[in-house]
């Protein structure tokens, strides 16, 4: 029995914390291929996040509302600032940008199949649109990128809102690397680059730096479009409370602000889990950031990073978000890391629950490749239904938590609603310990 | 010419003064043409450094600016004409798709910067980062350039016919870099190549397109050793 509890080996045979086996094997692969190890998803390690949040149910000093009875609004208004025809949402769930390039075609279409069908909203990539995800999604948010692949001004006026990318949650400060694998006809004529070479997205904007030149640069965009799409600004969370600052400052209708926890097609592994700042105190800093300048819910908040299920959405609302936004669980939504696919997972050397090869063009699922017959294998009409059906059970579950804690909206819900369960996340979240009025780095005025 | 016949070319020029009339008013008529017809020649007056001046036009027109203008002017232009007789600021003709956009004077950081077509001309200087990412556009700079022009620059040709400043072409892909004059230092994986009479012919074609006497045996060509095309380790130090 003891000797099963650790793994089948005898008690004596002690594994190093700092040298496990997960960093044996790193060291000798890095001095095996001589290159840094460059994947996709998140972060993997352990962070704090929503998990360490709960919501205080109504009781005798709340009262809640019924559950399938009571109507509980799950609406939401992007871009009420300056745009023309802000976005109008049925639910907080938004599709996060994710390139064609990174993504099958087939895949593209299936987010903006399943997000039209619930009545939300998606999003371009770095890469340019292509007509079958605009043909399949009502609501369509166009990525500005450094890279400008494919950028174009009939793009931008077809789209229903543009979003300036400045960072994201998994590389702030990083570029890209579409890598030449991946690199198909099509993705290379969009690009205007040669086929199966890397593709490199710059770190920085080609033709602006810092604050005063974004507020330029979107009024060029207003300009072009002439004031009629919201503009977003996405951000990498990291001196989030500036950034958000800045970026209102400089005109956004929108703010995203995505937690190192976001997903990426291609990083490299070091920067995935070791630049940026978790989800929940990024929410917090947007929060605090748009609540000085008397700003919060008159520029909007789409928090990002590692959501998963309707906890998570209620919780980023409950702290301030107008909406959230999904990536990785998007595509878990559609089949990756599926058991289903364990033997072609294997066939790869990965498995399903660890696959994170999203750069190397091999997925089986036929979800981040350009290849055509994996990606044949996806059928965009099921995708669509199936991430259909993952955002009516997310904002279901968002519904009832609302519900039980007494909101007839979404978004009515608040701070007070939350305890922390850890003394980490009581302070990031700003909300007291549980069973406290603690909150820790904060006094009372 | 007769009086009446200066007075209906007059008329046939839209005039638009930029200091009683508002930008977004500009703008919003220059982008109606795409959607109904209207003048064909506009002059504008007074720009003072504004903004986003001309940009975003989809249409055959022809546009003057008398003066100065300040960042994006152009931007993503299709299709039109647009001459400055003047300075431009930060990211002229940006991202342009066609069309041809001519600067009398110098132009700041970025300009032609993701430029995807058309021609765009700049008499006097260009400075830092001219034809940033250009993809496919092509540009002639009657002066000189500033340093990281051409800096992963895609497809297109820049043409400098004075001196191009430091690490040009750095991370070029596969845009043509012709330079008459000195080059301060070239970017990782640009080199010098040989200029053969089909890249001279090349030459002499954009240098007639921008209005520009010179004689194309005076340049050298540079473009991308296609060595950092596929990442490898042992590259590590050219990076």
């Amino acid at each position: 029995m003891a000797v099963e509890a650790n793994g089948g080996r005898p008690w004596n045979l002690r594994e190093s914390y700092l040298f496990d086996r997960v960093t044996i094997a790193e060291i000798q692969r890095a001095a095996r291929e001589g290159i840094y190890d460059i994947r996709g998803f998140g972060a993997k390690r352990p962070l704090p996040h929503f998990d360490d949040l709960l919501f205080l149910g109504a009781s005798i000093s709340r009262y809640p509302l019924e559950g399938y009875r009571e109507r509980c609004a799950t609406d939401v208004v992007l871009g009420t600032r300056f745009a023309r025809k802000p976005l109008e949402l049925k639910i907080p769930v938004t599709i996060a940008g994710m390139s064609f390039g990174a993504l099958s075609a087939p895949a593209k279409e299936a987010l903006g199949r399943g997000a039209t069908e619930v009545g939300t909203s998606t999003t371009t990539g770095d890469g340019g649109m292509t007509d079958e995800e605009r043909e399949h999604s009502e609501t369509l948010v166009y990525q500005l990128l450094p890279s400008r692949y494919g950028m174009s001004p009939d793009d931008l006026r077809r789209a229903d809102a543009i979003e300036v990318v400045v960072g994201q949650g998994a590389k702030p400060g990083g570029g890209g690397m579409l890598l030449g694998h991946k690199i198909s006809d099509r993705v290379a004529e969009m690009r205007d680059l040669p086929k199966g070479i890397d593709q490199r997205s710059a770190s920085r904007h080609p033709d602006w730096t810092g604050p005063d030149d974004l507020e330029i640069k979107i009024h060029e965009l207003r300009e072009i479009t002439d004031w009629e799409k919201p503009v977003f600004v996405k951000v990498g969370a990291t001196r989030t409370y500036y950034d958000v600052q800045l970026a209102v400052k400089a005109g956004a209708d929108v703010i995203v602000v995505d937690g190192m926890q976001g997903g990426t097609a291609a990083t490299q592994d070091v920067f995935i889990e070791h630049v940026g700042i978790p989800t929940l105190p990024a929410v917090r800093l947007a929060v605090d950031a748009l609540t000085e300048l008397g700003m919060h819910r008159q520029v909007q908040l789409i928090v990002s990073g590692g959501i998963r299920s309707g906890a998570d959405v209620a919780k980023a609302l409950a702290l301030g978000a107008d909406a959230v936004s999904i990536g990785t669980a998007a595509l878990i939504a559609m089949g990756d890391n599926s058991p289903e696919y364990e033997d072609a997972y294997r066939r790869i050397g990965s498995s399903a629950g660890y696959y994170d090869d999203w750069q190397a063009g091999r997925d089986p699922v036929g979800i981040s490749t350009q290849d055509d017959e994996l990606a044949a294998r996806f059928d965009p009409v099921v995708g669509g239904r199936k991430i259909a059906n993952y955002l009516r059970v997310l904002t279901l579950e968002t519904q009832t938590l609302a519900r039980a804690c007494g909101k007839s909206h979404v978004h009515n819900l608040e701070p007070e609603d939350l305890v922390a369960l850890t003394v980490e996340a009581a302070a990031m979240a700003r909300v007291p310990l549980a069973g406290t009025s603690w909150v820790p780095g904060w006094e009372q005025p | 010419m007769s009086a009446l016949a200066a007075d209906r070319e007059e008329a046939a020029v839209e005039i638009v003064d930029l200091a009683t009339t508002p930008l977004r008013e500009l703008n919003q008529r220059l982008h109606d043409l795409s959607r109904a017809p209207g003048p064909a020649h506009w002059r504008v007056l007074n720009p003072n450094g504004a903004h986003a001046v001309a940009a975003g036009i989809d249409a055959d027109v022809e546009v003057e600016i008398d003066g100065h203008v300040g960042y994006y002017c152009a931007g993503m232009n299709k299709r039109a004409t647009v001459r400055v007789h003047g300075n431009a600021s930060t990211g002229l003709a940006e991202n342009m798709m066609s069309g041809l956009v001519v600067v009398d004077g110098n132009a700041s950081q970025s300009a032609g910067a993701t430029g995807r077509g058309g021609l765009l001309v700049v008499r006097g200087d260009a400075s830092a980062r001219c034809g940033i990412s250009m993809k496919g556009v092509d540009i002639v700079v009657q002066g000189s350039v500033g340093h990281m022009s051409a800096f992963m620059a895609q497809t297109g040709c820049l043409v400098v016919c004075g001196d191009a400043g430091e690490a040009l072409g750095d991370s070029i892909y596969e845009a043509r870099l012709y330079v008459r004059g000195s080059v301060a230092s070239l970017g990782a994986d640009c080199v010098e190549k040989e200029l053969r009479e089909e890249h001279a012919a090349q030459l002499r074609g954009l240098l007639e397109a921008a209005g520009v006497d010179a004689d194309p045996a005076e340049f050298r060509r540079y473009g991308s050793a296609r060595q950092l095309y596929n990442f490898r380790i042992d590259n590590a130090g050219a990076y």
